[in-house]
């Protein structure tokens, strides 16, 4: 019971908060006194080590362009009520940086600004990170560097059981049921209902060659029930239908788990657990000789419409952020892989923890390519349906069914 | 007499302007909003076509409305059921002044004062299976097997099953506090003269609970029960927290499910329906509050 106002004013709806809300923060905006030198930028780096990286690079920035750059930080969930709050009073920030699969949706409203006006050229990058930030064939953001997932597995576990690295699904299964024992398992992921949990499934569904087109192939139920088994069979527990990213995580850090499925964004804690030896692989295959595609992670910089000057500013920050060596710089503070191959190959040589991350990342699928602003609808159904097989509410053929219907119409 | 009631209007009218502005209008665009076909683009150039009733159907016809209603009116009856009785329990025990009542009353405060989050995410890490210290308190008291036929660990919120017993426990725990605190000034308005009265009349203790206190609580009673219901049809932070409405919609309500239509479907306007259908219902018993609390004024 929340007899606390605030909550009451979260609470009772939450849709006509964006009302009250937009109207009292129509004052974020910058004051048109400093014209063009100051912008305001949203971002989601709530973690303190990359809140602390991405600090560094606007402040970079701020000093090579000379615009003033105005920070706004929201924690990850309210990024995309912040963006529509600010759409609906016309005071969006002059460049923010979205999750990926987020970005057509933004885009479609009509908010965003072409980077092509602004010489911002997509040449050298991941396709699929190009791909994630175009809407109806135009270019709306772009990336200075993108994640995806890897198994990170403890080596000390691993070799103290005389277990290879898996890199197949059989050898995945059998390595996590050994490896399960003592109120230990054998392998840690997320399969929350929300983004996350689709996220953390679709490089099961993509490598077996399923489809977002159509959830219910039967490509897509073989790996449903891959992941299925996983659990039931005791290599994994089923608290992972309550594990975000970072509980998987902490469970991985407390010993809890000797493999987890994660994404690159953790090394850097990893790396400050020093009795912690890990290793980075790339997530396993469905069989032997065949390839894992994960999904392209990671956030876009996109430059919402508001007045010429102000735009421009914001076009020579992102400019710069996205330069070769803030983007080498960014990647190596934050465990991101670069968007641009090249640059991704020179991180690569000085990072050797990340070389799997970047294979993985290499041929990784964007997560909005197919379906566009229609994803996160889908997404949501899915993460349902991996729910509903785990618990064993309905079967992985009846529940992707259901997704199909309910989300991919 | 006209003076004095335009000086009483003039007073009244901060409150008015108050209510007009953060409830009047914003319930009224929540109510433009549901039928609207409102999406993401609308926001930006609050273009929404209206489509009168049909975000209502949509959400109607939904699977997920049946078992969302289902959810929310088990979560609300479990919770008020408990948090009522316990605090009750509570009141009368602390009705009863003893060395160090008051500082253990403030201490039971304690939930209430913490922001829900915390509570939630304390409360899903103590709910854990495999870790969380329920289990292992059951195991260490032998009442697994009671709970679990298989004498395992009780799968609090990975079971479709359990996860609902799991946020309605957690918000019991939430929810005692206001119970207890309101319950217990009703019963320091009952006068010391009836309870002597009674136990000349040769009451014991549970006759006099039957034939003072409770009557004369009755009025208290309808506060702390209409109170609740409205604070808790509506919570969302609870399960938000605890089961993110998993796992597999085990615990979506209609408040976590508007939610949902909202900001994951971007179906703004079936969010807007969701939600204006639970305040008709909170309204409703909010109405039924104001006669009966009338009735019993008049009756006293």
């Amino acid at each position: 019971m929340a007899m606390v106002e605030t909550h009451c004013a979260r609470t009772s709806i939450v849709a006509l908060a964006i009302f009250a809300a937009s109207a009292a923060c129509s004052r974020s905006t910058p004051s048109d006194g400093g014209g063009s030198s100051a912008i305001v930028e949203l971002d989601y780096y709530t973690d303190a080590q990359g809140s602390a990286a991405w600090q560094k690079i606007l402040d970079t920035c701020a000093q090579q362009t000379g615009v003033r750059i105005q920070r706004q930080t929201v924690p990850p969930p309210q990024m995309l009520p912040k963006i529509l709050q600010g759409a609906s009073s016309k005071s969006l920030p002059n460049l923010l940086f979205t999750d990926n699969p987020t970005l057509q949706q933004i885009a479609s409203t009509g908010a965003l600004a072409p980077l092509a006006d602004y010489g911002i050229s997509t040449e050298g990058y991941y396709p699929s990170i190009v791909s994630a930030g175009t809407y109806q064939n135009v270019v709306y953001g772009l990336a200075p560097g993108v994640n995806g997932l890897a198994l990170i597995y403890n080596k000390d576990v691993l070799s103290g059981a005389g277990i290879p690295v898996p890199s197949t699904w059989d050898e995945l299964k059998s390595a996590a049921a050994k490896l399960s024992k003592d109120g230990k398992y054998g392998l840690a992921f997320s399969a929350i209902p929300s983004e996350e949990g689709t996220w953390q499934f679709l490089p099961f569904f993509w490598s077996n060659g399923a489809d977002l087109a159509k959830v219910d192939s039967p490509q897509a139920i073989e790996a449903l029930k891959y992941v299925t088994e996983l659990v039931n069979g005791g290599g994994a527990s089923k608290s992972v239908l309550n594990w975000s990213q970072n509980d998987v995580a902490d469970q991985f850090v407390a010993g809890n788990a000797a493999m987890m499925i994660n994404g690159s964004w953790n090394l850097a804690r990893l790396d400050g657990e020093k009795a912690l030896h890990y290793g980075v692989a790339p997530i396993p295959a469905p069989r032997t000789g065949a390839k894992s595609v994960v999904a392209l992670g990671g956030e876009v910089g996109a430059i919402p419409l508001s007045n010429k000057e102000t735009q421009q500013a914001a076009a020579k920050v992102l400019s710069c952020i996205l330069s070769e060596p803030i983007m080498l710089e960014w990647s190596k503070s934050h465990a991101y892989v670069p968007a641009k191959a090249d640059v991704a190959a020179k991180l690569g040589e000085q990072v050797p923890a990340m070389k799997a991350f970047i294979e993985e990342v290499a041929s990784a699928k964007s997560r909005s390519a197919e379906l566009g602003a229609k994803y996160p609808k889908l997404a949501k159904e899915m993460a349902t349906a991996v729910q509903s097989a785990l618990t064993g509410q309905q079967s992985a053929e009846q529940a992707l069914q259901r997704a199909q219907q309910a989300g991919g119409s | 007499m006209t003076s004095q009631r335009a000086a009483g209007l003039a007073f009244l009218f901060p409150a008015l302007l108050y209510i007009v502005v953060f409830f009047g209008y914003p319930l009224f665009n929540n109510l433009v909003m549901s039928a609207q076909d409102y999406t993401v683009k609308s926001f930006y150039t609050g273009d929404a076509p209206f489509v009168g009733f049909a975000n209502y159907a949509a959400v109607v016809h939904n699977p997920m409305f049946v078992r969302a209603v289902v959810n929310t009116v088990s979560f609300t009856v479990g919770s008020i059921a408990f948090q009522f009785t316990i605090g009750l329990a509570l009141a009368l025990f602390f009705n009863d002044r003893f060395p160090g009542s008051d500082t253990l009353r403030s201490l039971l405060l304690l939930p209430w004062l913490l922001p829900l989050v915390v509570s939630g995410a304390v409360w899903r890490w103590m709910l854990d299976q495999d870790h969380g210290i329920v289990n292992a308190a059951l195991r260490a008291l032998h009442l697994s097997h009671l709970l679990h036929p298989s004498g395992g660990p009780v799968p609090w919120l990975t079971s479709t099953t359990w996860s609902m017993p799991a946020v309605i426990l957690t918000n019991i725990w939430v929810g005692i506090p206001f119970n207890l605190v309101i319950l217990h000034g009703g019963l320091r308005a009952i006068p010391d003269s009836l309870y002597e009265a009674a136990a000349l009349d040769g009451a014991n203790a549970w006759q006099r609970f039957r034939h003072v206190t409770w009557p004369l609580l009755r009025p208290v009673t309808g506060i702390v029960l209409m109170l609740g219901l409205v604070y808790t049809i509506k919570v969302f932070d609870v399960i938000m927290v605890v089961t993110g409405g998993g796992p597999a919609n085990a615990t979506q309500t209609l408040t976590t499910w508007s939610y949902g239509l909202s900001f994951r479907d971007f179906a703004f306007g079936q969010g807007a329906a969701v939600g204006n259908i639970l305040i008709l219902a909170a309204t409703g018993f909010g109405v039924l509050y104001a006669r009966l609390a009338r009735q019993s004024m008049d009756a006293a």
